[in-house]
């Protein structure tokens, strides 16, 4: 759908001119990225040095599947819960409503540090007092149960944690803009409240919820602070090892594999716009013909 | 009470529940669950030997970890964090989960006052005695009982020679209106203020407040002259390698770094003193695999990781022999002589180590005076 | 039916009790207690509170910086979202993403990249003095301080001997820069605020457009509103739902960022998320006063979102009607 007519040429200049100022430092990064020196500043000759390095670097690697991983965890489980949440909020009574959601906000307000450390704290302390219970389990009923302790699972929980108040955000006003009679009408119509949920609410807010998807991956992708409280000994995202870079400094490594990563998105995203424009042809074609 | 119990316990049991649900790295609870037997599953009993390391970022030879595996079997898990103080929360607040550690001189002994780290057996670190004695007993650790030293060098003043023409030999540069806005102080209270305390004459670990106010007042009449560009940390690589400022204050292996991108860099070690550190290995307290921590120590002792480590990083090895052999070694390597005046900037010798001093941790209330006054810097 | 609904909340609820109030149960128990530094034992204190009134200062900056930066994003996200959304059916599948994929590059190196930008060799300047700005800069800043120098010697004098104040114009403007201080300013801050949180305000109010009803607005034509008034009276107070979400996904993080301020800003002029973390990652280790800072923070914060909401959704419901 399109809202109205086509931008002129003065619209479309500053919409090229927004997207220049947000590819402009994407765009330095990855021309360092084939760098021959270290520096991330000067230019020192064409190399592509720092590719073939990185393939060899094993915590940037596992760094990269972890974060991966872990983004695109939280960010499936984030957007169904936030779904389910947004329309439990916007079915209640403003009474309930509004103080529930200044809660919902609460983990986007509070400083990261301090998300990280009381989300560890809380870890520590819950773990413990399981661990014990399962070692006065061992000696006196000789059960046993796995010991927990700081991992992915409470890296995930963490991630999860601080995406749904923005997947809520996102899906919210998509909520409000849709016809409240809708729901109704479907039930009048014969659907049971689920298939009404399904079928009427989930297509009139789809893209709050890519919206809301988009917004927690990315925040899920660059969180740094949170993940390093709740990660524990064995786990570290990209970010991590990005920051822990910066006692010296940050390897031209880190461009060549951020490189390759906005390339691969890149390409996704062109293969998928070109078949699908194919399709829309061959079924206005079809139309026609029929 | 009665109710909180039973909500913490049954808050308790939905966690783990969802934990156990969704496969936790760790392979402490692999396999375990279910059996009675198995009650002593903590630890690393599965015969799969590993190790927790927290360290810095591109603070060692990457390949090296690869052939300790090789040669140990022991798995090496290692994590980098990017400031003493980070690792220290990090500590405090996870209550472990490592067992060698990497700190600064200063943090050692600050975790050695809290009871943190654990007594080092140095019959099983054979390699212990290629350390130079020059870096044994040293103030943080006086009877050597708790570190393995890492790495060393020195603070000094790196400046563009195409700016400042004549040789820097004091620390008054860094606050000279001269230079207005061309120079980089550096973004933490403790060197800041360090900087400050060495060009007025005093200690670096000096505990007089009214000391420590002068110092400060120096730092904050330069900023309000203009004087500096920026308060900043690895930010220095950029700037100084770019130009963008004349005089930086930061350490010897990455002046050494700035160089390969811009040759007009100078480094300077300051007439009056400096700072030198000591990055040390330390066994925490409740670390799980002290065996593997003294066969990893001993492993990065061995003086061809110091070298490759000393290649790698551009910070001097604590290594004896590798500290002799490194221009040996580089000419194999490279084809090509090392420039002796650059390694004595990595290796400072021993009359500038004399006249340089190590910093000591300073009693909490110190601490909290400087992070105060740091704060009010900022507003 | 309404309240069937409603349920679908309920685990969420659950799990905001579990990770998002017991942290903040956590944060309040810190903010109101202190260690004693000499017996290490902690106590309970209202003295992290007493100490609030020495910050004044980068609370009021905080708010303000992030204030500025959520403004500048709404006057640019707005249209860019508007513009977008009457692009054709390619562009508009993938616009969403191609939004967003900037911010998916860590965030460290992006703002390298804006320092290398903004440095003072940097290639803007570089491009600002080929295209004799710099210049032009300086003879602009030259005339101005000859007018001010005038206007010193006669109107301005002339105020002064009849207020009997002491009053003058600059006259000590630059006139030979060779290059214009863009990084490490407050602009730069603001900017970086811009750059980082964008997407985060044309991603809903985007959203929100794209699905308008067109037969609303050719109604609205046909019955003779021409184009800016149908812009005012139908589009803008249909996406206000969208502008609510994102100015409060700009503005509330804006306001405990730390690293941009950090970075970009110069490092002497510390915002919350600084002030913050000096306390949990400073060289004195004060989680107490760290979770005071960020307990009166939120508290604002809140109470802000909250009034906002209101307001927003007043006027939401006088459009339906």
């Amino acid at each position: 759908m399109r809202l109205g007519s086509r931008p002129g040429l003065l619209g479309r200049s500053f919409t090229a001119l927004v997207f220049l100022f947000l590819y402009l430092p994407i765009f330095i990064l990855i021309i360092f990225s084939f760098n021959e020196g270290n520096s991330s500043s000067v230019w020192q000759g064409f190399s592509l040095h720092w590719y073939s390095e990185l393939f060899q670097d094993r915590l940037i690697m596992s760094g990269v599947y972890t974060t991966l991983l872990v983004s695109l965890l939280a960010t499936v489980i984030a957007t169904a819960a936030g779904t389910f949440a947004a329309i439990g909020f916007y079915n209640m009574r403003r009474r309930w409503r509004e103080p529930l959601m200044a809660v919902n906000n609460i983990p986007m307000v509070n400083a990261d540090i301090v998300t990280g450390v009381s989300l560890c704290l809380f870890f520590v302390a819950a773990f413990g007092a399981w661990n014990g219970f399962v070692s006065w389990m061992e000696t006196t009923y000789r059960l046993t149960a796995p010991r927990l302790a700081l991992g992915f699972g409470t890296l995930l929980i963490a991630h999860i944690c601080f995406n749904i108040p923005y997947v809520i955000l996102s899906i919210m006003p998509k909520l409000r803009q849709m016809d409240k009679n809708l729901i109704d009408a479907a039930q009048d119509l014969g659907c049971t409240w689920m298939q009404a949920f399904r079928k009427v609410v989930v297509p009139e807010i789809k893209p709050g919820i890519i919206n809301g998807m988009l917004i927690a991956f990315t925040m899920s992708i660059d969180d740094f602070v949170i993940s390093y409280f709740t990660a524990g000994a064995k786990t570290s995202t990209l970010a991590m090892v990005i920051y822990g870079m910066t006692k010296k400094r940050v390897s031209p490594k880190i461009n060549a594999i951020s490189t390759l990563l906005f390339v691969v998105v890149l390409l996704l995203l062109v293969i998928v716009n070109v078949r699908q424009a194919r399709q829309d042809k061959a079924a206005a074609k079809n139309g026609h013909a029929g | 009470m009665k109710k909180i119990t039973a909500l913490t316990l049954a808050c308790i049991l939905a966690m783990g529940l969802f934990l156990s649900g969704c496969a936790m790295d760790d392979p402490d609870n692999a396999g375990t669950s279910g059996s009675p037997d198995s009650s002593n599953s903590s630890g690393t009993s599965e015969g799969k030997r590993e190790l927790n390391v927290c360290s810095w970022g591109e603070y060692i030879d990457l390949s090296l970890i690869d052939e300790f595996e090789e040669a140990t079997g022991i798995k090496v898990n290692y994590q980098t964090t990017d400031s003493n103080e980070t690792m220290y929360n990090l500590l405090k607040t996870t209550g472990g989960g490592f067992d060698v550690i990497v700190p600064s001189d200063y943090m050692i002994s600050q975790l050695i006052e809290e009871g943190m780290l654990a007594e080092i057996n140095y019959d099983n670190i054979p390699n212990f005695s290629l350390i130079d004695d020059r870096f044994k007993n040293l103030s943080y650790d006086p009877e050597n009982k708790y570190t393995v030293p890492y790495t060393w060098g020195t603070l000094g003043i790196i400046y563009n020679t195409e700016r400042v023409t004549e040789p820097v030999t004091s620390w008054d540069i860094m606050f000279d209106p001269a230079h207005a806005g061309d120079v980089l102080m550096i973004r933490n209270s403790r060197d800041a203020f360090g900087i400050a305390l060495m060009s007025l004459g005093y200690s670096v670990n000096t505990t007089d407040e009214a000391q420590i106010r002068e110092a400060y007042q120096k730092v904050v009449d330069a900023n309000e002259a203009g004087v500096y560009q920026a308060f900043v940390m690895d930010e220095i690589f950029q700037n100084m390698e770019g130009g963008n400022a004349a005089v930086a204050t930061y350490y010897a292996g990455d002046y050494l770094t700035m160089l390969e991108s811009n040759e007009s860099l100078a480094y300077a070690v300051p007439e009056e003193g400096s700072n030198w550190f000591v990055d040390a290995m330390c066994i925490l307290k409740d670390a799980q695999n002290v065996s593997e921590a003294e066969e990893w120590i001993n492993f990065l002792c061995s003086t061809e990781a110091s070298l490759r480590n000393m290649d790698y990083i551009w910070y001097a090895s604590p290594n004896t022999e590798a500290l002799e052999m490194y221009p040996e070694w580089y000419e194999e390597q490279y084809g090509e002589p090392l420039d002796m005046e650059l390694y004595e900037i990595m290796a400072a010798p021993q009359e500038v180590l004399d006249r340089c001093e190590a910093y000591l941790v300073l009693p909490a209330e110190t601490r909290t005076f400087y992070n105060d006054l740091w704060t009010q810097l900022g507003t | 039916m309404k309240n069937r609904l409603a349920w679908f909340s309920a685990p969420y609820v659950l799990w905001m009790a579990l990770f998002t109030v017991i942290p903040v149960i956590m944060v309040v128990v810190y903010a109101f207690t202190a260690v004693d530094l000499t017996t290490g034992a902690v106590h309970p204190t209202l003295d992290n509170f007493a100490q609030m009134g020495t910050y004044a200062v980068v609370f009021v900056r905080s708010f303000e910086l992030a204030l500025i930066a959520t403004f500048i994003c709404l006057l640019i996200g707005y249209p860019v979202s508007y513009l977008m959304a009457k692009e054709g059916p390619g562009f508009q599948r993938i616009a969403m993403v191609l939004i967003m994929l900037p911010m998916w590059v860590n965030f460290l190196l992006r703002t390298y990249a804006w320092m290398t930008i903004l440095s003072n060799n940097g290639p803007l300047n570089q491009l600002f003095q080929a295209l004799g700005i710099i210049d032009l800069g300086n003879l602009v800043n030259g005339g101005l301080n000859g007018l001010c120098a005038w206007l010193n010697g006669g109107a301005v004098e002339l105020l002064n001997s009849l207020l009997g104040t002491d009053f003058a114009l600059s006259t000590a403007r630059p006139t030979d820069m060779t290059y214009f201080k863009m990084l490490y300013t407050q602009g730069a801050v603001v900017l970086g605020m811009v750059y980082n949180y964008l997407p985060f305000m044309i991603l809903p109010i985007y959203s929100v457009i794209i699905k308008m009803d067109n037969s609303l607005l050719e109604a609205a034509r046909d019955l003779g509103a021409g184009s800016s008034r149908v812009f005012r009276k139908v589009i803008l107070p249909l996406s206000l739902p969208g502008v609510l979400s994102g100015v409060t996904m700009v503005f509330v993080p804006s306001v405990s960022t730390f690293a941009i301020s950090k970075m970009l800003g110069g490092g002497t002029k510390l915002l919350l998320g600084d002030l913050i973390e000096l306390q949990f990652l400073g060289g004195a280790y004060n989680p107490y006063l760290g979770s005071a800072i960020s307990l009166v923070m939120m508290v604002i914060v809140v109470i802000c979102m909250y009034v906002m909401n209101r307001f927003g959704e007043g006027e939401e419901q006088a459009v339906m009607l």
